[in-house]
């Protein structure tokens, strides 16, 4: 059995994988460093796929970081190559062809594995789930080769719409099923969902709400989907169907080993895990919002930590940006919560499909949507994280020229810190 | 009221093919000339309202703009000019007096135009400021009348107890401009570049706001008929007492000082509350005599432990000499006079341009009398009014200044474009005005260093003449005006600049 | 490393920094060609903020510890070795604005067209930022920081 040794492991070459290689070298400039990853790419964006599916970004421009990322940084990278079981004694991570490696410092950086719903043919031909490259080139070449005209996304959630918004780009029509009573329930208020759904449909787009598919069928002994049935009993015709109901954390690995998990790994401010050494960071992590700049953060800072740097994870807040049919939408913190004991700012101007609204708790904003302008929406995001008391410009948080100036000034002052702005 | 005709002064020349409407000259006009317009995108202007100061001129970034002389107007007339015609209209309209603003701009004789300097050739050789030292200090103050030493174990001392001094590196020094009719970033600059430079400014009679007591040591502080801002801190903190009677641009009346631009900030330095207009009374009801005005003047040594020295400003009037002399008498340690081209920050127009006499007359016939009575060294003698280049600088201290005070050349080096609208507050280069969107125009970093240069450029000309005379130290031509020979003028002129006429030999 | 710094003090809002960005970022580099020929002209990447007689004209801080670069899921964003400035590789930016939803600063825009990120380069290869060079009031400087 061939074996290799490391300073550091990590499993999982994505956001938080590639950060914690250079949360490492900020710190240690020579200790070695492997990164295993399933996948056979060097790397690439995930969030990237669907820009892949509808032709907008190519092949070579799918990585975050260039190939000479890794020789640059010293990385052993192994790819196409699972790791299969831990040892956290030992010390020792197995892999799928063979291979055993032992390391001193280990980052679990797995992410997360799409759910599947358990419908009858959701094994079928044309049934697909959106995370990886792979689904996306595999999505490209189906589409290619059986002229694809009608397909449904299962889940009106962001990587739903991602999908659905490629293949809108790609001429396909479109029909989203959601279970819940509109698109991006979970990110967005009535508001925001109501813009992008009356965008959808302008696009073309049927979009059924508070339903399901029951089931996805094929025409006799084929195995190529033809049409879902949902719950209703209506039929949607459907030669090709993808599946973004949510992802769950990949902790397959760790499963039976003294890792503490729950849904997914618990780690502490530092990213470690209830094992020494043995740090865990983005989509894999519990209580983690599954988007890439927390990803990314967590890896640089357990990074840091296992080159013994002392650096600590704050938290973070959800938030979100994406462009739908054109619309520029963000949404930063709870943002659908209707109760009493928040105070809600709004702002809309319907021709221009514009929309802002901020909600305040106690004099602080804990969440904002942004849809069809969202220039300066950093602004509210880092008044959210640093928690500054804004009663005294609340009538001026939605005026056209809201900005830095604008400020509490000692909010100002720490924002510069001394970067060189006396205002 | 019916409409008469009052031209423009000036037309807003913009040349459309290189205007692209970015709007920096509508933001940044105070007097509301550039106007833009969103649906057609592009800026017109509004030529009345144009006062010719040129800000707009300077910062477009095309060089679209040109200020032009408005030369339509009136049939030509040497007697109904267009201005006269202009300000006739006014008055009619408004029943007032004509405000202005700067020194007076009539085309009377500037005698520093008709001096000329000497230079040595063969017999007394000429001197190079490159590679000899040339001195430029002076000191200003009461010199004794003679002095005595003690030789001590071959040592030697000055028995003498010396009056106190102020000692300039360069004869030149900034003259008295309130804080109120200036901006409080003119006062830094001024005061930073005094500071840096070794000389001296004048705070005029606006007091001194808390940020500048820390150039104290290169501040004259003023003391005028309306006593604004006078305390016992104040006094303290200056080098020297100036006792304001007169100002050159406005002899024989007092100021007003509207109060629109006396701020909080204006009314902590003059101790006045806030948005009141400060008016300075024409005579200090306290002097009506030469022998009250001696008693300020030990009042004021006395309560300043007789460690400043205590100068007397007037304006150059008919009478000047007799009242230099009873002011030297009165002891003063220096006189300031301020001739008729002295700047002010506003004026009633017709004072300004027909009150006073040059300041070449005043200084040529002040220092002669003094020396006729032999008390020329009791009091050191500051011309000021309207100084522009270091070349009247140094006639002035051959006519007899020991220094002189400039004020608008100063003014000029911040950005000053001589618009002489000072008065309305509204000085787009952030001199003049109290208004805070303007005075941050201007920037006291950029404004010391101008200053310093100026005062630096005209140090060195001022050293190549020195040297060209054949003089390597300033002292030696203080009063020499063997030096100066006239041009152009009559008999009557020369005598009383006490110079010869131009192709005469020594 | 050299970073611009603001004073505030003496901004006097003339955006004279705006129009020398626009053109330093367009095509051709050339004032009129720029307002007269190009459309859309670039965005400025400096922003003027003005309230009453306070302005001042902001853009990219550069900070040391940049969240836009853990937010930029292209790899688009990223730091300079040279200069240790944030610059953005347009061709790799797809404009999801990740950049702008985290920019406490507010001074990454999109670009005119609306396809890219859009914000300060430090005008990369002059030696001195054009809005610090054009500035008539030196309201901006070009300093060494002091970390
Ligand atoms: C279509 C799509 C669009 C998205 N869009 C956005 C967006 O716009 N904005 C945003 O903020 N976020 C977006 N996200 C979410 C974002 O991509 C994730 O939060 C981020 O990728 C998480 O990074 P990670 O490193 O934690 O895990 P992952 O990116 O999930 O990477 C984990 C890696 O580990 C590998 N791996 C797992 N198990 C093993 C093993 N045992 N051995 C070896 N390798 C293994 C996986 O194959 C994978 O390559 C999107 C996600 C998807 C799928
Ligand atoms: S150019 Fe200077 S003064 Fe003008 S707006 Fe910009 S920073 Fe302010
Ligand atoms: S764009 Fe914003 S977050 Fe990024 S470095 Fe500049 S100021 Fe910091």
């Amino acid at each position: 059995m061939k074996t290799l040794k490391t300073e550091y492991l990590i499993i999982g070459n994505s956001a938080a994988g590639v950060a914690c290689i250079e949360g490492i070298r900020k710190v240690d400039k020579t200790g070695s460093i492997a990164v295993i990853s399933d996948e056979n790419i060097f790397n690439y964006s995930r969030p990237l796929i669907s820009y892949f599916l509808a032709g907008k970004v190519k092949k070579r421009a799918m990585p975050f970081r260039d190939k000479k990322f890794y020789s640059r940084n010293n990385v052993k990278l192994v790819l196409g190559n699972t790791a299969e079981k831990l040892d956290t004694k030992k010390r020792i991570a197995y892999l799928s062809h063979g291979e055993k490696v032992v390391f001193n410092k280990l980052l679990i950086a797995t992410g997360g594995s799409p759910i599947i719903p358990e419908i009858k043919g959701s094994r079928l031909d044309g049934v697909f789930a959106f995370t990886k490259f792979g689904d996306a080139v595999a999505i490209k070449d189906y589409i290619k080769k059986h002229y694809i005209k009608h397909a449904v996304v299962i889940g009106g959630g962001l990587i739903g719409l991602k999908a659905v918004e490629a293949l809108i780009e790609l001429g396909i029509k479109v029909s989203i099923v959601e279970l819940a009573d509109r698109i991006l329930s979970t990110t967005f208020d009535t508001k925001a969902s109501g813009i992008i759904q009356d965008a959808l449909r302008k696009a073309g787009c049927n979009i059924f709400t508070k339903n399901t598919v029951a089931e996805i069928l094929s025409k006799g002994e084929d195995k190529k989907v033809t049409s879902v049935t949902l719950k209703t009993r209506k039929q949607v015709p459907a030669d090709l169907v993808i599946t973004a109901i949510g992802v769950s954390p990949n902790i397959q690995l760790v499963k039976n080993t003294s890792i503490s998990i729950n849904r997914g790994i618990l780690v502490d401010e530092a990213m470690q895990t209830n094992v020494k050494d043995i740090y865990a960071a983005g989509d894999v992590c519990e209580k983690n919002i599954p988007i890439w700049p927390n990803a990314f953060k967590q890896g640089r800072i357990a990074g840091e930590n296992m080159a013994s740097g002392n650096a600590e994870y704050t938290g973070s807040i959800a938030m979100n940006s994406v462009e739908l049919c054109g619309i520029p939408t963000i949404s930063i913190g709870k943002t659908s919560l209707e109760q009493d004991k928040y105070e809600i700012l709004e702002m809309r101007k319907k021709e221009e499909s514009i929309y802002k609204k901020i909600v305040l708790e106690n004099n602080h904003i804990v969440g904002c949507i942004f849809v069809g302008d969202i220039e300066r929406a950093g602004i509210y995001t880092g008044l959210i994280i640093n928690r500054v008391d804004i009663s005294n410009i609340k009538d001026k948080l939605l005026e056209e020229d809201f900005g830095v100036l604008a400020l509490p000034e000692k909010y100002r002052k720490h924002l510069v810190g001394d970067v060189g702005l006396e205002v | 009221m019916a409409k008469r005709p009052t031209p423009t002064e000036f037309i807003v020349e913009r040349d459309k093919d290189k205007c692209i409407a970015c709007q920096v000259c509508v933001r940044m006009c105070s007097n509301d000339v550039h106007i833009y317009d969103a649906d057609t995108n592009t800026v017109t202007s509004d030529n009345s309202r144009c006062v010719g100061c040129h800000f707009c001129e300077t910062l477009c970034p095309t060089d679209a703009i040109t200020i032009k002389k408005n030369e339509s107007c009136f049939k030509p007339n040497a007697n109904w000019s267009a201005s006269v015609i202009s300000d006739i209209t006014k008055q009619a309209e408004t029943g007032g007096v004509i405000l202005t603003g700067m020194g007076c701009d009539k085309p009377y004789t500037i005698y520093w135009d008709h001096i000329l300097l000497n230079a040595s050739q063969v017999t007394n050789p000429s001197i190079d400021p490159l590679r000899e030292p040339m001195e430029l200090r002076r000191y200003i103050g009461r010199k004794p009348d003679k002095i005595e030493l003690n030789y001590n174990k071959g040592k030697v001392e000055l028995k003498t107890k010396l009056e106190k001094q102020l000692k300039l590196e360069v004869p030149i020094m900034f003259s008295a401009m309130s804080y109120g009719s200036i901006s409080l970033n003119t006062c830094i600059s001024l005061a930073k570049a005094s500071h840096e430079l070794g000389i001296f400014y004048n705070t005029g009679e606006g007091g001194l706001h808390k940020s500048l007591y820390k150039y104290g040591k290169n501040t004259i502080i003023q003391i005028a008929s309306g006593r604004f801002g006078v305390h016992p801190e104040y006094l303290k903190t200056g080098a020297a007492i100036e006792i304001k009677i007169g100002q050159g641009a406005k002899p024989g009346i007092g100021g007003h000082l509207p109060g629109e631009k006396v701020s909080k900030e204006v009314s902590e330095a003059r101790m006045i509350p806030e948005g009141t207009d400060a008016i300075s009374p024409a005579p200090h009801h306290d002097i009506y005599s030469i022998e009250d005005l001696r008693q300020l003047i030990y009042a004021l040594k006395e309560a300043t432990d007789y460690e400043k020295p205590v100068g007397v400003k007037i304006a150059a009037v008919h009478n000047v000499v007799p009242i230099a002399s009873g002011i030297a008498r009165a002891g003063a340690d220096y006189i300031a006079i301020d001739g008729m081209r002295g700047g002010t920050g506003a004026a009633p127009k017709v004072i300004r341009d027909n009150v006073g006499i040059p300041i070449e007359f005043a200084i040529a016939a002040v220092d002669a009398r003094l020396r006729e009575e032999g008390i020329r060294t009791n009091v050191s003698l500051i011309a000021a009014g309207g100084f522009r280049s270091s070349g009247d600088v140094i006639k002035a201290i051959a006519l007899g200044a020991d220094a002189v005070y400039i004020a608008t050349s100063a003014l000029i080096a911040l950005g000053c474009s001589q618009c002489q609208k000072c008065y309305t507050g509204k000085c787009n280069w952030g001199i003049a005005t109290q208004d805070p969107y303007l005075t941050k125009r201007l920037n006291p970093e950029i404004g010391v260093q101008r200053l310093k240069n100026l005062i630096k450029a005209w140090s060195l000309e001022i050293k190549d003449m020195l040297g060209g005379m054949g003089i390597n130290s300033i002292d030696s031509l203080c009063g020499n005006r063997t030096h100066l020979r006239g041009i152009g003028l009559s008999d009557r002129e020369l005598k009383i600049l006490g110079i010869k006429s131009a192709g005469e030999p020594q | 490393m050299k970073r611009i710094r603001i004073d505030e003090k003496y901004c006097m809002g003339c955006r004279l920094c705006e129009v020398h960005c626009i053109v330093q970022h367009s095509k051709t580099k050339n004032i009129l060609k720029t307002y007269m020929g190009e459309y859309p002209k670039p965005a400025p990447r400096i922003l003027v903020e003005e309230k009453g007689y306070i302005t001042f004209a902001l853009q990219c801080r550069h900070c040391e510890d940049a969240p836009c670069l853990d937010a930029c899921m292209t790899g688009a964003m990223y730091r300079d070795k040279e200069t240790g400035a944030v610059l953005c590789n347009e061709d790799k930016c797809v404009g999801c604005w990740m950049c702008i939803m985290v920019c406490p600063f507010g001074v990454i825009s999109r670009s005119s067209d609306k396809k890219i990120a859009s914000k300060c380069d430090l005008c990369m290869g002059e030696d001195i930022p054009v809005c610090v060079k054009n500035c008539p009031n030196e309201a901006l400087k070009y300093e060494d920081s002091k970390d």
